[in-house]
């Protein structure tokens, strides 16, 4: 291939037929994403760590090396920097990458790589070099890591001009964000929830969600928004259960993209209920939950009954599997919190 | 290609870090006389032909880089970082590939763009402050100058894969410095195209210095070229101021490459006769005797003497380059008194291929705080007149 524009990659209007719904894991769902992608799309290759005959330590790629060979699917070196660093050498000739940071922390290596080039190319080109490369990465807690395997990095990347950001929280939304995010032509973080890889939901592939940059609300309410994403959906909508038996209506936002970020959907939710509340496990201090709070507050001052909260992990290193529970946010400790707003 | 001029390392016995460095491989020597063949580790003298178009080729990029050096000087451009004395290594890069090769260059290699064909304003865009960068990547199959060290390499690396992934003869080739061989990048780069047998040439011009550090403190082995035996790969210790000895090396690194034998690396020990930038300040880590005795080893004067010596660089032939790089010096100058005229506007254009609403907001909110700031100038103009 000797061009580089957009459109000499097929796109995806030869996608699988529509299969019976069955259920499936957010694991299995990434799986079917990246299969289906690069039957459509010949340009489309996956490599990374352990990514070949394994199928991934999560088992995310399983099967694709033994459907795909080794020259669309292939184990590399163990280094991280080195992976980014060929994925955007391939892009420039006309490749799509997939790869995968195995654990969060370990992507931190590819700082470099991520930061300087990968984010900046398209610009410091003036659009001339675009990189589609899909950059996988398992994140966030719960699941018993040891050190290192817990990170929630989502505020490195996300504050990042030139990097599209997103993490789903569910198989469905795991699959269409895939398959969106493989499709683009600017590079995408795609952070994977590890504690979700095992949830399940009865999908009918290929199946198609709500544009990747936007936000949805999963629960309607009228007293409080909660805005959520990746692992602490979950814990949103739990904490909106349990607070029916107070009598408090919560609305569930999950953010889906971190960058960009759905204004419009997020300012409605919020102009609606007048109080608003950020969860997220990553620290406190200089995190995702701080932009959230200052642009709504920025945009939503007048309408606001209350200070918007965050409720995250603690300004601390990502704690022991013993000690994790103590660090996630719960929804208890989401409720408490949102009992300290005066209620008039 | 000839493998008896790889440096290793003996692995059968242990071994020995203090040895003295090898002479480099040169096929003219300092005096302009080629070498006794049985000295030339295998590698043929190019035809004469080819060693007049490689010196009109490093006489041209001097006078450009001259040119360019004596306009920063003149606070005309932010920086150039000079490649003077180091034209044998970059005229020889260019000089290997063809036309759909890709060469991965660094902020020191402009003059290798301009051998290979980027306009000079184009060169100088970035210099000029104007953008990060400014020419036009595909059509000269030359990727951005990059300015983290040794990063380059990979995405060298990764073109070159893909190049073999989709069958192409497609070869790349990166310039590196010498200290950026200690950077973890070059490393990783140096394994994936070992590992991966990528068509990639890496090219270490070892120009003895990082700004002011030098080579014995980036490394404790006896040369950069060593290094190869520990990745799988051939490595070439060449003398980079011997544009014969370079062409002919990295001519056939590039061979090995496009027909299937998998990556080299190439040291040529250089000289870095400027200072890093024109902010930097050489005589504060270096004696300006060591400068003149690497003045003596010019490449271009080197080779002229053998040209002239075999008769194939005339008078006329020599009137003929010095117009050549004269004319090219004029419209370097030329392009200077053009004033580019970047919207600033554009700022918001190239960061994502998908729109944003938050930076249209930020562009709009740009576009309005211009609007205002015109309408004030206008109006105290017109209360002035």
């Amino acid at each position: 291939m000797t061009s580089h524009s957009s459109t000499t990659h097929e796109s995806s209007t030869t996608a699988p037929a529509t299969r019976p719904a069955a259920p499936m894991t957010m694991a299995a769902a990434l799986n079917a994403a990246i299969r289906d992608a690069m039957v459509d799309d010949s340009s489309v290759v996956l490599f990374g760590e352990d990514v070949g005959p394994l199928g991934g330590v999560f088992r995310v790629t399983d099967g694709l090396y033994a459907e795909f060979g080794e020259t669309r699917v292939s184990d590399s070196p163990l280094a991280e920097s080195g992976i980014i660093g060929t994925a955007i050498g391939m892009a420039i000739y006309g490749l799509r990458p997939v790869v995968e940071m195995q654990f969060d922390a370990f992507s931190y290596p590819a700082f470099e790589q991520i930061v300087s080039h990968v984010a900046k190319m398209r610009n410091r080109t003036r659009g001339k070099i675009q990189l589609p490369i899909v950059i996988r990465i398992p994140y966030a807690g719960d699941i018993g890591g040891v050190e290192h395997h817990s990170d929630s990095s989502e505020a490195y990347w996300a504050s990042t001009p030139g990097l599209t950001v997103v993490t789903p929280s569910n198989p469905a939304d795991a699959y269409s964000m895939l398959r969106e995010a493989i499709a683009s032509d600017d590079p995408v973080i795609f952070m994977e929830p590890k504690s979700r890889y095992w949830s399940k939901a009865e999908l009918a592939l290929p199946v198609r969600t709500a544009p990747m940059s936007t936000a949805v609300v999963v629960r309607e309410g009228t007293d409080v928004t909660l805005i959520a994403y990746g692992p602490t959906v979950k814990t949103a909508l739990a904490t909106a259960e349990l607070a029916t038996e107070e009598g408090l209506s919560i609305e569930v936002i999950d953010l889906r993209s971190l960058s960009p970020f759905d204004d419009a959907t997020v300012s409605a939710s919020v102009r609606k209920t007048s109080r608003a509340a950020v969860i997220h496990e990553a620290a406190q201090f200089g995190g995702y939950g701080a932009e959230v709070a200052a642009r709504l507050t920025e945009r939503n001052f007048y309408y606001l009954s209350a200070p918007i909260l965050r409720i995250t992990g603690f300004d601390i290193p990502y704690p022991s599997p013993k000690l994790e529970e103590y660090f996630l946010p719960t929804p208890d400790r989401i409720l408490a919190a949102l009992g300290t707003w005066e209620w008039s | 290609m000839p493998h008896d001029y790889v440096m290793s390392l003996n692995v059968e016995s242990a071994p020995v870090l203090t040895q003295a460095a090898p002479t480099p491989l040169r096929l003219i020597d300092d005096a302009g006389r080629a070498v006794d063949p049985s000295e030339a580790g295998g590698f043929a003298l190019p035809a004469p032909d080819i060693l007049l178009g490689l010196y009109r080729r490093m006489v041209v990029a001097r006078r450009f880089d001259v040119q360019v050096t004596a306009l920063t000087r003149q606070g005309r451009l932010a920086t150039y970082p000079s490649a003077l004395g180091q034209e044998a290594c970059e005229i020889a890069a260019v000089a290997s590939l063809r036309t759909d090769d890709w060469l991965f260059p660094t902020y020191r290699d402009s003059i290798a763009l301009l051998t290979r064909g980027v306009p000079p304003e184009d060169i100088l865009a970035s210099f000029r402050g104007e953008w990060h960068s400014g020419y036009d990547y595909y059509q000269h199959k030359i990727a951005p100058q990059a300015t983290p060290l040794a990063t380059q390499a990979l995405h060298a690396v990764g073109l070159a894969t893909a190049s073999k992934l989709k069958g192409d003869h497609t070869v790349a080739l990166t310039l590196l410095g010498d200290g950026a061989t200690s950077e973890g990048d070059a490393h990783e780069a140096f394994n994936f195209a070992a590992v991966w047998q990528a068509p990639v040439v890496f090219l270490v011009q070892n120009n003895q210095f990082a700004i002011s550090v030098p080579l014995d403190k980036q490394m404790a082995c006896r040369t950069i070229a060593d290094k190869a035996i520990g990745y799988g790969m051939p490595g070439y210790f060449v003398d980079g101021n011997d544009v014969a000895a370079m062409y002919a090396v990295v001519s056939a690194a590039v061979d090995t490459a496009r027909n299937g034998g998998g990556p080299s690396l190439i040291e040529g020990l250089t000289y870095r006769m400027e200072a890093h930038t024109n902010s930097d300040d050489p005589t504060r880590y270096r004696d300006s005797s060591d400068v003149e005795v690497w003045r003596g080893r010019d490449p271009i004067e080197r080779l002229e003497k053998y040209l002239v010596s075999v008769g194939v660089l005339t008078d006329g032939e020599r009137a003929g380059i010095t117009r050549e790089a004269e004319e090219l010096a004029a419209a370097t100058r030329e392009c200077m008194t053009k004033t580019a005229v970047i919207d600033p506007l554009e700022l918001f254009e190239h960061v994502y291929a998908t729109p944003r609403t938050a930076l249209a907001e930020q562009r709009d909110f740009l576009a309005n705080e211009i609007a205002e700031h015109e309408a004030a100038a206008a109006k105290t103009t017109g209360e002035t007149a």
